[in-house]
């Protein structure tokens, strides 16, 4: 059998665009971040500190359908010894009511310096984190994410 | 809210020097802060806002999480198994409230 895609009648998208406008009349008035607050943390946490790129894997997906559970997933190069490890991974969202997503805290018998976690998106944003090494050197990465739904407010 | 219940997997046996995943998730609604009621009013924040773990006492990984962090929290990570011991997973709630999860882990 043959499927016909479903395609909404004319009275369907008149209701849907009227729930669409109620919708974004309703909607409370978010303050939201930008790249200046994530700066802001940033220089909170570390002060003028230069910011290498590469070491850092941010796996995230393109387009996030649901802002409400978005799949993350970090992963830093480094042998993990006593000597030589990841000491903290942040991670920030420049479209979110609050810049903070999480902060890991690793110890070299994390054996590797990866973890996964879901998070809300507001918004299509980017998506920034920053790792920590023992030596202090910090390495950046940034990614950016297209929410179709916002999971956030009520 | 029913008590936020966590659930782990750990493998229960690993080579000395194996590299171990831990995966861990919790329920719990983690309320942002940011939402408001039916008569508007914004519903409190309460979330976990921190996870720990440790093996034989000794701290293996953190996080920090902010209300960014999705319901039912899910908490993937990584262990180099040396010994045999056991593991013990913390959760802390905005309220002070505390939920914990034990595991053994076997190296052989």
């Amino acid at each position: 059998m043959i499927m016909k895609p479903v395609e909404p009648t004319r009275r369907e998208t008149f209701a849907l665009a009227a729930i669409a406008g109620l919708a974004a009349f309703l909607a409370p008035k978010m303050v939201l971040a930008d790249e200046g607050m994530v700066a802001a943390e940033i220089k909170k946490l570390y002060g003028d500190k230069k910011l290498e790129s590469g070491k850092v894997k941010l796996d995230v997906p393109e387009i996030a359908e649901n802002g409400l559970v978005v799949p993350i997933n970090v992963e830093v190069e480094s042998p993990m010894t006593e000597q030589d490890y990841v000491k903290a991974v942040h991670v920030f969202a420049d479209g979110n009511p609050l810049p903070g997503v999480v902060s890991y805290k690793f110890t070299p018998s994390s054996g590797k310096a990866a973890a996964s976690t879901r998070m809300r998106l507001a918004q299509t944003q980017n998506i920034v984190c920053i790792a920590e090494m023992s030596n202090g050197t910090l390495h950046t990465t940034k990614a950016n994410i297209k929410v179709t739904i916002g999971g956030c407010g009520g | 809210m029913a008590t936020p219940t966590p659930r782990v997997r750990v493998p229960a046996t690993a080579k000395a020097g194996e590299l171990i995943e831990i995966k861990t998730l919790i329920s719990h609604e983690m309320e942002s802060g940011q939402r408001k009621d039916s008569s508007g009013k914004v519903v409190p924040r309460k979330i976990i806002n921190k996870f720990t773990a440790t093996f034989n006492g000794k701290p293996v990984f953190e996080a920090d999480w902010n209300p960014a962090i999705s319901a039912n929290p899910y908490q993937s990570f990584f262990y180099k198994a040396s010994e045999t011991g056991e593991f013990t997973f913390t959760w802390k709630d905005d309220d002070g409230s505390e939920y914990t999860a034990k595991n053994k882990l076997t190296v052989g």
